[in-house]
């Protein structure tokens, strides 16, 4: 046992996260210069990537931080996509100007849609999410002004709005969908960081234990909830923006927005900043190099999760974390003891 | 002859040991008695008999077979019944659903339906009942019965006694002589030490998981059991 | 409006819905496990009467005899061999697990069958009605499917009540740990849960392909609409889902006589009106 006075004080970083953070400023570098080095071809692929990677970071802050298992963060996707749509269409607005309100209509329509949602628990809210966005998916498509089933077209004023170049335009969609991405992450990052961030571990790890030591579990989860909804319509917004089109079943479709980003955070580590990244870059990689076999590669994933939940519940990033002790971005908070004094120097 | 034994029995719950190296025998026929503080592990070791918990294969001998390894139902049909701490009976069945639920293992012996009955004559008018519906000893009783009913050598009883005014402890306790007199071995862990000595003839004491005393139940030194007891 | 109609049709079509939710009930009852592939395993039956409709010439009602055994064996072992495995972890591992089943059936079925619509023929009886004085005419189907739906679940509730079987799975859906205290193989339970789940989802997967053309991707509404049924009906109470099933066709008829492309809008809205007024469901009996 110590004896003595010893300080103790809260560290943040690791070595790891340091040669990491060095790392990670060159590849942003590299990045943010594509437009420069890179062709069209590239920049959409990336661009993929970046959102992906960012819805996949929303699902995991809501289900594997706040323990919100949602199959119906799609609605958002779709939220957002259509608010683009119709701001710019029928309504006439600015193309930038539509996609900074795309981002909170969503998170607005996320509080009635949580009124019904937060009454279900575990498995039963995952259902009901995936109930809540074919009700938005089934009500756009009987809309007219919305274009009914048949969907509206982005025209071409409103993409000159962002440049009448078209290489011009590439660079500054991809460019935003990058920052977009960059800003979901930061927000989670923060949040993760943040007092919120460790009420949500607390909540994770026992609900009824963080509850009897005040934290507010409910209003907690409901910003939550909230903040990624409006995050996840921000994403729509882009993603459609680049569509240019968007359809009841397209942008509300569970499959594109929300399967495979649900196996790309269980296989590279729920619960983890950097598990996100893992499971995204293998999607991509087994995407591209399966897509002459159609859908194979989805059953593939499909069964590589099985796998995943069943021998190593916290994913690739998980089983790294618990062989190496590693971590990239910086969270948690780890007590460490200052030198001991030397009494005998009183 | 030693129908249980115990060697070095140590178990866990996740990281947190609550068992250290426990050496206990019951001989065949006995009624053995374990006794100890809240917390001192005795339901946790009855539990890892039982194979609710698990343990090494050596650790737990039954008939001379290690059975530390396997799962409870398979340790049922071996011959351990368990009577669990705060009867855990089954609200959604009946009194005599709950008896019938004992049998599941499908060992043969002498205890059936009617012979439960004859030990507790209360439980007959009662068995269309929900077991919910039950007083705190009637329940108990229903509770023993279900272990019975799977006709075993050895029955393993956890706080009988748990919640039940005095006159009912001393009724069950009766009924578990009977039992005992027809040849079941009886291991109890109890809360009231009185009851517990009175009823066995061996006993052993836990403290925080280690076995702190055992002996004989006859004659012995009250004051030593205290001591043991509480770690004194 | 004609309101007898709309409250005959849509209740036959609750006959429907109970007997997709049938599973999905024991499912949750007895393992406590959400199964998110259960509208997938009835496409699944329906495409397995398919086959055999095709290679043996039987018709979709005597194919049942294959497809309801193969279906038990299929429930079985993915109970035996994956979905036990999940039932410790807490909520993540049965939902995604489920999940990915989910997808790799649909998937499967897409690679194997294409995503053509196809139809089981059952003949005459498909549009046979009955008639009544006053000008009512009854579908002989659904009213055929209702029965079975009422059947189906008389049948159950004896299993459950009447039956050595039954009893165990009333006390493991009550206390699972002390069930295997008194000597019930939990596992090897669970397996035969799924199996008769099954044999249920295989009479609701041929019933509906008669009645509905189906494609790979007719799963997940399935779940829905099942899960709809259940949660109206209240968590744990066979005959309730029954109920649950009518209310959700009634709204659905409502829905469908003010505009055909309403119909299920209009079920998904009046289940998350209940949701939000009564969470619990009309007739809740379970203790979660």
């Amino acid at each position: 046992m110590a004896t003595g006075s010893q300080s103790v004080y809260v560290e943040r970083a690791t070595k790891a996260s340091r040669v990491f953070a060095f790392f990670a400023v060159a590849l942003l570098v590299a990045l943010v210069s594509m437009p420069w080095w890179g062709d069209a071809g590239d920049m959409r692929l990336v661009g993929e990537m970046a959102y992906y990677l960012a819805l996949a970071q929303l699902w995991n802050l809501l289900a594997g931080y706040a323990g919100l298992v949602s199959v119906g963060q799609q609605a958002f996707v779709g939220l957002g996509g259509y608010a683009l749509f119709y701001l710019t269409g029928p309504m006439n607005l600015n193309v930038y100007l539509a996609l900074l309100i795309a981002g909170p209509f969503a998170g607005l329509m996320a509080i009635p849609v949580s009124f019904a949602v937060f009454r279900l628990r575990g498995a039963y809210f995952a259902v009901g999410t995936w109930v809540v966005s074919e009700v938005f998916a089934l009500s756009a498509s009987l809309i007219a002004v919305l274009g009914a089933g048949s969907g509206l077209s982005l025209t071409v004023p409103i993409l000159r709005e962002i440049s009448p170049v078209r290489d011009v335009r590439d660079s500054i969609l991809y460019l935003m969908t990058l920052a977009a991405s960059l800003f979901v992450f930061a927000i989670v990052y923060l949040l993760l960081r943040s007092r919120h961030g460790l009420a949500l571990t607390a909540i994770r790890d026992s609900e009824p234990a963080s509850a009897s030591l005040g934290v507010n579990t409910f209003r907690t989860k409901f910003i939550i909830y909230l903040a990624t909804a409006a995050c996840t319509g921000l994403i729509g917004g882009l993603i459609f923006l680049q569509k240019l089109r968007i359809s009841p079943e397209a942008g509300f479709s569970i499959n594109d927005w929300t399967v495979v980003v649900i196996f790309m955070v269980v296989i590279g580590g729920i619960g983890t900043l950097e598990g996100p990244f893992i499971g995204m870059l293998i999607f991509i990689v087994m995407r591209e190099l399966l897509a002459d076999y159609g859908t194979i590669y989805l059953m593939l994933m499909g069964a590589i999760a099985i796998a995943v939940m069943l021998k190593a519940p916290f994913g690739i990033w998980g089983w790294v974390v618990q062989r190496y002790g590693l971590q990239l971005f910086p969270v948690g908070r780890r007590l460490t003891l200052a030198p001991l004094e030397d009494l005998s120097k009183r | 002859m030693t129908l249980l034994r115990t060697q070095n029995l140590s178990a866990f719950y996740g990281d947190f040991q609550a068992l250290f190296d426990i050496n206990v025998s019951v001989e065949q026929g006995e009624t053995v008695a374990i006794i100890g503080a809240n917390g001192a592990g005795k339901t946790t070791f009855l539990r890892a008999v039982a194979g609710a918990i698990e343990t090494a294969a050596e650790m737990v001998l039954f008939d001379g077979q290690p059975i530390g390894h396997k799962t409870p139902h398979e340790i049922v049909r071996l011959g351990i019944a368990m009577v669990p701490e705060g009867r855990r009976l089954f609200p959604s069945l009946s009194v005599e659903e709950n008896l019938q639920l004992g049998s599941h293992s499908e060992r043969t012996g002498p205890w059936t339906l009617k012979r439960v009955y004859e030990l507790f004559p209360q439980l007959y008018d009662l068995r269309q009942l929900p077991a919910p519906a039950l007083s705190g000893g009637q329940q108990q009783m229903t509770a023993v019965g279900r272990g019975l009913m799977s006709n075993p050598r050895l029955l393993l009883c956890d706080e009988l006694s748990l919640g039940l005014a005095p006159v009912v402890i001393r009724d069950i306790y009766q009924c578990l002589g009977a039992i005992a007199a027809e040849g079941v071995t009886v291991m109890l862990v109890e809360q009231d030490i009185n009851r517990a000595l009175d009823a066995s003839s061996r006993f052993y004491c836990f403290q925080e998981g280690r076995l702190a005393l055992t002996a004989p139940t006859k004659n012995f030194d009250r004051a030593a059991i205290t001591a043991a007891y509480f770690g004194l | 409006m004609d309101w007898l109609n709309i409250l005959i049709q849509g209740g036959l079509l609750g006959g429907f819905y109970a007997l997709f939710a049938i599973g999905l009930s024991m499912s949750f009852g007895i393992m406590r496990l959400v199964n998110i592939a259960h509208g997938d395993l009835i496409v699944l039956s329906a495409y397995v009467a398919l086959v055999v409709t095709e290679d043996t010439g039987l018709d979709p009602f005597s194919s049942l005899i294959i497809v309801v055994p193969v279906m038990f064996a299929l429930g079985y072992a993915l109970q035996r061999g994956l979905l036990n495995q999940t039932l410790s972890g807490g909520l993540l591992p049965p939902l995604l697990v489920t999940f990915g089943i989910s997808i790799i059936i649909q998937n499967g079925l897409l690679q194997g069958f294409g995503a053509y619509d196809h139809r089981l023929k059952e003949g005459f009886i498909e549009t046979a009605s009955l008639r009544f004085p006053g000008g009512l005419s009854v579908g002989v189907y659904p009213l055929v499917v209702f029965a079975v739906a009422v059947f189906a679940i008389a049948g159950l509730q004896l299993l459950f009540y009447r039956t050595r079987l039954g009893r165990a799975f009333r006390a493991v859906s009550d206390d699972a740990d002390t069930a295997e205290l008194m000597g019930i193989d939990n596992r090897k339970l669970y397996a035969v849960a799924l199996g008769i789940a099954m044999i249920f989802t295989a009479i609701a997967g041929v019933l509906f392909g008669i009645r509905t053309i189906f494609a790979p991707s007719a799963g997940p509404i399935r779940l829905i609409l099942a899960f709809e049924a259940v949660i109206i009906g209240g968590l744990g109470n066979m005959w309730g889902t029954l109920i649950g099933g009518m209310v959700l066709g009634v709204a659905q008829a409502v829905g469908a006589a003010l505009d055909p492309t309403w119909q299920i809008l209009a079920g998904h809205l009046a289940f998350l009106a209940i949701l939000i007024v009564r969470p619990s469901g009309l007739f809740p009996r379970t203790r979660d």
